[in-house]
């Protein structure tokens, strides 16, 4: 039932742009994604939720939802038998409301049944008497104390101050600004969705979930249900992406508790309405920089207040917030800071974790401020950052030193480097749909103002401040076959073909089997911060490597011959004065060997009071250059082109790594000009794909890429991920496009219409 | 309501209600779970498969509108484990990452070419531009089309 059960793999070894293993499923559409799982006497099972922002819950009534024909179980908090709430650092969140509601969607009930029908009208029936309470919708409200807590946790979720260096240096060029970012949906295209098989007398239960971290999920929903984490056992339902949108509980425990309670399989499936109310989404945030430089251009100090809207439940908000304030300065060197950052709780959304995690919003300030010295200092904004750009050996603003690989420098001047587009306002052929406005021919070319903008941005890579972050995964070999089994989750991202390609490496076998990925290997943490190349290639790889030590013994002690003289050459086991070259196939025939690691990266710290401390493993860093076409009497934006350097360490498979670059960029576009949840008095005013606006085909600028491979010596693979930086940076350049094209501070993402007419 | 639909060649005789969405009966009546549901409002296009060869978003239209007709789902495509070259193609130039918006965009890639053999790529964009995809950036899907006409043309046709 699993999306990857036995997928065998033949071709590619580290450095191959080799295909998908699942591509062939995918392409004939017989991939399971864990919507497409349905299971014999099933049920559906669908979820109410709050209208209000905030409210008292002062009555519910499911006496007249139970009288519905095919209606077989309704539960509510009532019914939870574990844990009444859950969340990935602090449990903070109801499985369902029982006093009070903090978010429009906030589930009330579950309800399962014969058919969604069914369902939906069950819902209807059932009676919520609510006493409306006034949302707290402004997180300045929270910093202020002006609106007393909404949760028994306080409505501050953390604060975090860095003071780096001398808080009293200041520079004869002083710039500053506010920056706001707007909420950004993952809009993953794939709806949550789960199917769950109860175990006989409800002593544990089956979930095949789309998730990014089946382990976590298991944790959390076994405390929920009151049962051992050994009785929830996940399997990966196929995952239509996930960016961030699926680390998050959304569906599972609803899900497990109505098959519990009926003692048949459930499964549960949201709309895209539900979808954008059931995750979290990236925080809005509002930030004041104030940088202080030489003449020159050299920072001197760097000041900001941030600001982050966690919405109702904490989620990963304090992990989000303390990412942006360690990286309030950018890939820059600057020895004086103070900074303060604040996430809140609100009655607005929940939000966590997306692509870029707090460092997008850190970014899109702090190349705003750079481009606005640059102006001050009357320097061009490329050569103010290579000014500033870091070098190994410099100092974050926690004190952390960049050890190995820090080319910054090279980002940027390769980014400079790439080709402008050579295509006039319209293109060569002229064609409306090139210009702002697309197909409503609403642009006169000779109007519109072209625009070129560079940002550039350093992420971290991996978790932070502590966390017991490891990887685990299985190898196998019997017989010249190797068998992978990890708990990885595959949301897209292409692991599963990173693993075979390490597998074939390591033990020069060309068959590569992938396990089911399930609870029944150990954690491999989640599909996030650009960390499973890293990660869980780390665990596959030393799984691997420590299987090969053991076949090389079995060699050395059948042939008589030193064990450290063995080396793979294509697919043989060599020795090293030649005389001794055997297949690995061979081998292996009749012999097994099965080895489980799990993989860590050097341990961090948490930040003192200060901000101070090493709580971050590695980083990449990346540039990207922006060409817009601006059509100012409208507002409206085509971007042309995006040039990007980005540092890889190690491209294993570069077409996969390109296309982890082209889609992050797409996303960078959406937030700079078009993607934005706007929410008004709590309520959200546009949940679906014609009122939230995705960039398509025709919105998608070219994208020329040049990859900087300076492999980490202490990423196992030499590998960094690569997925979040496309996103990072992509959208200051995009903006500072525009800035150029049209003269005007544009301090808000997305840019609307409005911001650009003015 | 009763209605006689053609599904990947093979006739049926369903009951559906008269609400019922096609991508719901192609899915839930007889399990053909390659077309995919991503929006409900007909922005996405994952749904998209061939009512009379021609690509159509499946929660557009409804079953009982198909009744009569021939309707092709993706898993239609690969015949005697062969696979369409634009399936081929999609594979090959990494057309496509979590492959949620595969199946739609393969149906309406096809049903392109049907209508313009050898497309710019401008035309490429414009022919797919109700079809999302949230994970490639879109350039990958136009390479695999326009390799897939190329192909086509060399060898002669599809």
């Amino acid at each position: 039932m699993s999306a990857l059960v036995g997928e065998r793999t033949r071709a590619g070894r580290l450095g191959d742009s080799i295909t998908r293993p699942d591509g062939t499923a995918k392409v004939q559409g017989s991939f399971q994604f864990s919507s497409d799982l349905n299971a014999e006497n099933c049920l559906w099972g669908a979820t109410l939720r709050s209208p209000h922002p905030s409210a008292r819950i002062v009555s519910i009534d499911l006496s007249a939802a139970y009288r519905i024909s095919g209606v077989e179980a309704i539960v509510t908090a009532a019914d939870v038998p574990g844990q009444a709430t859950y969340g990935l650092i602090s449990q903070d969140q109801p499985v369902f409301a029982s006093d009070v509601v903090r978010y429009v969607g906030e589930p009330i009930a579950a309800v399962a049944a014969d058919h969604p029908e069914t369902c939906r009208r069950a819902l209807e029936a059932i009676v919520v008497v609510y006493e409306v309470m006034a949302p707290l919708t402004d997180p300045e409200r929270v910093l202020d104390g002006s609106h007393p807590p909404i949760h028994p946790d306080g409505n501050l979720i953390r604060h975090q101050r860095v003071l780096c260096g001398d808080a009293n240096a200041t520079g004869p060029i002083v710039v500053e600004g506010t920056y706001e970012i707007g909420m950004q949906d993952q809009a993953f295209l794939g709806l949550e969705a789960a199917l769950a098989l109860p175990d006989p007398g409800a002593a544990g239960v089956e979930l095949y979930v789309a998730t990014q971290w089946l382990h976590e999920d298991q944790k959390q929903i076994a405390a929920c249900l009151g049962l051992a984490p050994a009785a929830i056992r996940l399997t990966l339902g196929g995952v239509g992406g996930a960016f961030g949108a699926r680390e998050d509980i959304s569906l599972q425990v609803h899900t497990c508790l109505l098959a519990l309670r009926t003692g048949r399989p459930v499964r549960m499936h949201y709309s895209r309405e539900e979808s954008f109310l059931g995750h979290v989404h990236r925080h809005p945030a509002r930030i004041w920089m104030r940088h202080h430089a030489t003449a020159d251009g050299l920072l001197v100090k760097v000041e900001a207040r941030m600001v982050f809207d966690g919405g109702a439940y904490a989620s990963t908000s304090s992990a989000v917030l303390i990412n942006a304030v360690t990286h309030t300065q950018g890939p820059y060197r600057c020895p004086n800071a103070v900074v303060d950052g604040y996430a809140v709780r609100t009655n607005n959304l929940p939000c966590g974790a997306m692509r870029g995690f707090g460092v997008v919003q850190a970014c899109f300030a702090h190349e705003g401020q750079m481009d606005r010295l640059a102006a001050a200092c009357g320097i061009d904004p490329v050569d103010l950052r290579l000014r500033n750009a870091m070098v190994i050996g410099d100092k974050l603003i926690t004190g952390q030193v960049i050890e190995n690989v820090a080319p910054v420098e090279r980002c940027i001047r390769e980014t400079a480097a790439l080709p402008l587009p050579d295509e006039p306002v319209g293109g060569h052929d002229r064609n409306t749909m090139r210009l702002p406005g697309g197909a409503g021919r609403t642009a006169d070319a000779g109007h519109i103002r072209r625009g070129i903008g560079f940002a550039v941005s350093i992420k971290n890579l991996m978790y932070s401040e502590g966390f017991d972050d490891y990887s685990t995964a299985r190898c196998r070999l019997a017989d010249g076959v190797v068998t992978l089994k990890f708990a990885t989750s595959e949301v897209g991202q292409g692991f599963v073909t990173i693993a075979g390609q390490i597998a074939r490496s390591v033990l020069g076998v060309d068959e590569v089997v992938l396990g089911t990925i399930d609870t029944g290997v150990g954690s491999a943490g989640s599909t996030s911060a650009s960390r499973q190349t890293w990660m869980s290639g780390g665990a596959v790889n030393a799984a691997c490597l420590k299987v090969r030590g053991l076949l090389f013994d079995a060699v050395a002690a059948l042939y008589h011959v030193d064990a450290n003289s063995l080396s793979i050459e294509g697919s043989d086991i060599v020795g090293a004065s030649g005389a001794l070259r055997v297949s690995v196939l061979e081998a292996s025939t009749g012999l097994e060997f099965d080895e489980t690691v799990e993989y860590r990266h050097k341990p961090t710290e948490d930040l003192d009071d200060n901000g101070q401390g090493d709580c971050h493993t590695a980083f990449a860093f990346v540039a990207h250059r922006a060409v817009v076409d601006v059509d100012p009497e409208l507002g409206l934006v085509k971007v042309i082109q995006i040039a990007t350097a980005q540092d890889v360490g190690r491209a294993l498979n570069p077409l996969s790594v390109l296309g982890q670059i082209e889609g992050g960029i797409a996303q960078g576009l959406g937030l700079a000009v078009m993607e934005e949840i706007i929410m008004s008095e709590g309520r959200v005013r546009n949940p679906s794909f014609t009122d939230y606006l995705l960039p398509t085909f025709l919105d998608m600028p070219s994208v020329v890429v040049s990859l900087i491979e300076e492999p980490d010596p202490i990423a196992p693979l030499g590998a960094k991920g690569v997925g979040e930086p496309p996103t990072i940076s992509s959208t200051p350049a995009i903006v500072a496009a525009i800035r150029d094209a049209i003269g005007r501070p544009l301090d808000r993402v997305p840019v609307r219409p409005i911001d650009i007419i003015g | 309501m009763q209605i006689r639909v053609t599904v990947n060649d093979t006739t049926h005789d369903s009951d559906v209600e008269p609400r019922t969405l096609l991508v719901h009966y192609v899915r839930e009546q007889l399990g053909l779970t390659g077309t995919n549901v991503g929006c409900d409002t007909s922005s996405c296009g994952a749904c998209t498969l061939h009512l009379n060869g021609e690509a159509v978003k499946s929660c557009t239209v409804l079953a009982v509108q198909a009744d009569g007709q021939h309707v092709a789902t993706i898993e239609s495509l690969a015949v005697d484990g062969v696979m369409h070259p634009m399936q081929t193609a999609f594979m090959e130039n990494h057309g496509l990452q979590c492959g949620y918006c595969t199946p739609g965009m393969v149906m309406a890639s096809i049903s392109l070419l049907n209508e313009n053999p050898n497309p710019t790529e401008q035309e490429v964009r414009l022919g797919l531009e109700g079809n999302l995809c949230r994970c490639t950036g879109y350039h990958n899907i136009v390479k695999s089309v326009l390799a897939c006409a190329g192909a086509a043309a060399v060898s002669g046709g599809h």
